[in-house]
């Protein structure tokens, strides 16, 4: 008992210490933060955090990120809820080719992609739009919604579908009213897990969008200018973008051990 | 459970089909494209066959030889990270509380990490262990060692290692205390009464119901350390040097960097062709457990 | 080999219990014989799962004591006591085959290798799993599974009790007869305490010499399955053991007659000292109970008659009350007009829904 309480204790610990430390630099001002080691602010400032929330380069950033995030977990679930119905219900041509090929996407390093999206979303017109990384965001999350959703599918018995169609509901209908609230847990699940990929990748982000469309992420490389690191400002930059994952983790925290159950992220 | 054959249902996999057929076969199009041809700069295009593929795959020369460096690089990262994040994540799921408050905290803060944004998980690191202002380097560097990430090789390593199990141990642990949450309570009074050791509990126990999201957990570690970017990227750019340049900051730096077009896409499909297969390996021996398992409750 | 004495024992999950409703067990007394085959009989949540894993270890009770012949083993690790259990559903270790499963027990405990290979064996065949002894356990059918789990605790050649946790739960309906008439062979065999926790009244009637009763966290009746029939000690017993259960009615009593809504009906003995202020009812099992013509007996009205095969029983309207009575060879009814005539001998006077004894007719005139 004893033993497990320690592990626990100093593996929380080690996850939060960094943590800690940036929240603790976005509250110095940068005289104390560069004159020497200090383990709390001296003086605590909120300048840093005024900034971000006054200067429209800064505050937009949050706003483009939050608006692509957005837009492709609305798209990627949209997408992948007909399709897993059909991996969970049906057999048809390629079925197992096409889950596997859907899935090697989720493994795909973006790194390869991110050159030829450059190109492909310059050409149809949408760089540096939020849909740009939205789309391009789709190549893994898709996939992940489908698997996710195809596995809480899988878990209701087909009868039911059987007993609707019996009482004449037509497919969109029961697929709407009575399919969907079924696997509700799944869908936010599938959700939690679209929002956090979409929200902490960086190298798509960044190559599709140049200033209006411009993730968050992107835009904390600019704390550093001709006078040297505005550490603080990047540290308060940095917490800001740890609340919103914080906040849905918070709201989703009874679910976390029930989503990863299903083994399937 | 018995699946129908209905080939409509290729109507509701269309969308799906359609969106991630756009987001990667036409730039995998582009890719394969740009694989065999060579430019002069001004969009001037000509045939090169499998010139650049050749190259890279010779590590005597120049790009062949920087391409396995990254490769054999990168795979002992993940080889590392996996050595380290597998046992130290069943470790710590095995340690989680039972009941009460601190469930739903340890849940919480261990789920934070993955929510960071990649980048801002480099720039918190990138700080934290810096000599002057990191409360990491401070120590290390007061306790009497040498070390400064951005000068020296192997400090540079060790540090993205410890981030890297910073960031996704928590994936671990949360994969393996779902699997933990799964086995009834029986199991536990059984194996006291039978008087199993608390190893015998874990290894005739825990460890066979962990099998599958074990493997889940291998394989996505597996995967994105092999794919890690961004990390490494804002805390060492790749350096000291090459020594934390991993297949993808090198594949960036040769397309988006240097704009050797020809060069990089080879390099991208191969890498790719080397992801593929290991996650068809996994995939069948996932495929194949779960099989297996049906077969038996049937 | 052990008799087991429960001593003034009580629990509860919350801490520092106030009132008897804080308790999931309330106080027991109770010794289980060596060698006895009992059942724990109780509906869900009366409190028989914690008694049992109080006995196995699992649960340490708050107050009072466990006793396995005299040795106070009530702090003792499950793994120190010599006890075996069965579950509600099969725990096997699904890696091992069928034989390491069997000697994992005495692996843990180091025993020569030699002697766990011949008790492996002899197990086995005892509970008729020598064909699948190399196979792996968990491809197994449930009852197998069961059995398995069951030879877990058996090849202990220590063990002094066996308990089970309503272990026929995921059996199909064709095999439990089969397995329970393979747990009462190894019973007599075997000459080990079985204590078999159920809710189902036929598996504890049939497993068991003798049964215990539990309703709401206490033990409300331990008997022979004849004396819950015959002479059920709270109303709940009679409710709950019997098909139909015994029929309770609301009443008063004075000298040998109770009356129930203006109807008197004779008693066998008197109550005198019947407690003011409580709620008294009579009961009378369906079986103690006839089905006669218009007038001899208590005025009924018969809403159906239920062929059970062996029996024919009424269910009759007595002053707005369902009731339940037998009906003999040849009595026909005619109408829904009926009376039913009560075996005084069989009637009993319950206060707050326990027995009170009678004293002899005889002894009322003083």
């Amino acid at each position: 008992m004893r033993g497990r309480a320690v592990v626990m204790t100093l593996y929380l610990l080690f996850l939060l210490l960094p943590i800690y430390w940036l929240v603790n630099m976005s509250l110095k001002t940068n005289t104390e933060i560069t004159s020497g080691l200090t383990l709390w602010p001296e003086t605590i400032t909120f300048d840093n955090y005024v900034k971000i929330f006054t200067d429209a380069s800064w505050y937009s950033g949050y706003i483009n990120s939050l608006t692509y995030v957005a837009i492709n977990t609305v798209l990627s679930i949209s997408l992948a809820l007909p399709a897993a119905y059909a991996f969970s219900r049906y057999r048809f041509l390629g079925d197992k080719h096409l889950f596997f090929w859907l899935l090697s996407n989720r493994m795909a390093p973006p790194a390869v992609f991110a050159l030829p999206f450059f190109n492909l979303y310059s050409a149809v017109g949408l760089f540096d739009t939020p849909w740009a990384v939205a789309l391009a965001h789709c190549l893994f999350n898709v996939p992940l919604a489908v698997w996710i959703l195809e596995g809480f599918m899988s878990g209701v018995p087909r009868e039911i579908d059987e007993t609707a169609a019996i009482d004449g509901y037509s497919f969109p209908r029961f697929f709407i009213k009575i399919f969907m609230p079924l696997i509700a847990s799944g869908i936010g699940v599938a959700a939690f897990f679209c929002f956090m990929f979409s929200w902490v990748e960086l190298l798509l982000a960044r190559t599709l969008t140049s200033v209006d469309a411009k993730p968050i992420a992107a835009t904390m490389t600019r704390t550093v200018s001709a006078a040297g690191m505005d550490w603080g400002l990047l540290a308060a930059a940095g917490v800001l973008t740890i609340v919103p994952g914080a906040l849905v983790i918070w709201f989703v925290r009874n679910y976390i051990a029930k989503g990863f159950a299903l083994g399937r992220v | 459970m018995n699946k129908t054959v209905n080939q409509k249902a290729w109507f509701l996999v269309l969308p799906v089909f359609v969106v991630v057929a756009f987001s990667a076969i036409v730039p995998l199009m582009t890719v394969v494209n740009y694989s065999v041809q060579d430019t002069f700069g001004n969009n001037q295009f000509f045939w090169n066959g499998v010139g650049w593929f050749q190259e890279l795959l010779d590590p005597s020369t120049e790009l062949g030889g920087r391409f396995f460096d990254a490769l054999w690089r990168n795979l002992a990262f993940s080889a590392v990270i996996l050595a380290i994040e597998i046992p130290l994540g069943i470790v710590v799921a095995l340690s989680m509380p039972r009941h009460g408050w601190t469930v739903a905290f340890s849940l919480v803060v261990m789920a934070l990490p993955l929510l960071i944004p990649w980048n801002v998980v480099g720039t918190i690191w990138q700080v934290f262990a810096r000599g002057d202002i990191g409360l990491l380097g401070w120590v290390v560097n007061h306790l009497g060692v040498a070390y400064n990430y951005v000068l020296d090789p192997a400090s540079a390593w060790i540090t993205i290692v410890v981030m890297d199990v910073w960031h996704w141990t928590s994936l671990v642990a949360l994969l393996c205390y779902a699997g933990l949450k799964s086995i009834p309570d029986a199991y536990y009074q059984a194996a006291r009464i039978d008087g199993a050791s608390r190893l015998a509990v874990f290894t005739t126990i825990q460890l066979p119901k962990m099998r599958r999201v074990l493997l889940i957990a291998v394989l996505l570690r597996f995967m994105d350390s092999f794919m890690i970017y961004t990390e490494p990227f804002v805390l060492t750019g790749g350096g000291p040097g090459n020594a934390t340049t991993y297949v993808s900051i090198d594949l960036v730096k040769l397309a988006l960097g240097q704009f050797d077009l020809g060069k990089a896409a080879a390099m991208s499909i191969v890498y790719n062709l080397v992801i593929l297969a290991v996650c068809w390996v996994f995939y069948t021996v996932m495929v194949n457990a779960d099989a297996e398992k049906k077969e038996v409750e049937a | 080999m052990a008799r087991i004495v429960l001593d003034e024992l009580a629990h509860s999950y919350k801490p520092g219990p106030k009132g008897p409703q804080d308790y999931a067990l309330k106080r027991i007394d109770h010794v289980w014989r060596q060698g006895g085959a009992y059942a724990l009989l109780g509906p869900s949540g009366c409190g028989k799962t914690t008694l049992l894993n109080i006995i196995s270890g699992l649960v340490v009770p708050t107050e009072g004591r466990i006793l396995f012949d005299d040795r106070d083993v009530t702090r003792l690790p499950t793994e120190a006591r010599n006890i075996a259990q069965v579950f509600q559903f099969p725990v096997v270790y699904d890696t091992m085959t069928v034989r390491e499963n069997l000697a994992f027990p005495l692996k843990n405990r180091r025993v020569e290798a030699s002697v766990v290979r011949r008790r492996v064996e002899e197990i086995a065949r005892l509970l008729g799993l020598s064909r699948v002894l190399d196979r792996r356990a968990n491809n197994l059918t449930a009852d197998m599974k069961q059995k398995i789990s069951l030879g877990r605790g058996l090849v202990r050649p220590d063990v002094a009790a066996i308990l089970f946790d309503e272990p026929l739960t995921v059996i199909d309906p064709h095999l439990k007869w089969q397995l329970r008439s393979t747990l009462k062979e190894i019973h007599r065999e075997l000459d080990l305490t079985m204590i078999y926790v159920t809710h189902d009244q036929t598996e504890a009637l049939t497993f068991a010499d003798e049964v215990v009763v539990m309703y709401d966290g206490a033990v409300v009746q331990t008997g022979t399955p004849d004396a819950l029939f015959e002479r059920p000690e709270h109303t709940f017993v009679g409710h709950f053991i019997g098909s139909p259960g015994m029929n309770v009615l609301p009443c008063t009593v004075e000298g040998t007659t109770a009356r129930v809504d203006g109807q008197t009906i004779p008693l066998a003995g008197a109550y005198p000292d019947l407690p003011q202020g409580r709620r008294i009812e009579l009961g009378v099992r369906p079986e103690f109970t006839t089905l006669a013509a218009k007038g001899a007996g208590l005025p009924v009205r018969v809403k159906r008659i239920d062929d059970l095969g062996r029996v024919r029983i009424a269910r009759v309207d007595l002053g707005g009350r369902p009731f339940a009575a037998t009906v003999p060879e040849g009595v026909a009814v005619d109408g829904d007009e009926a009376s039913v005539i009560l075996d005084p001998t069989r009637v009993h006077i319950y206060a707050d829904g326990h027995l009170v004894a009678a004293l002899p007719a005889g002894a009322t005139a003083a």
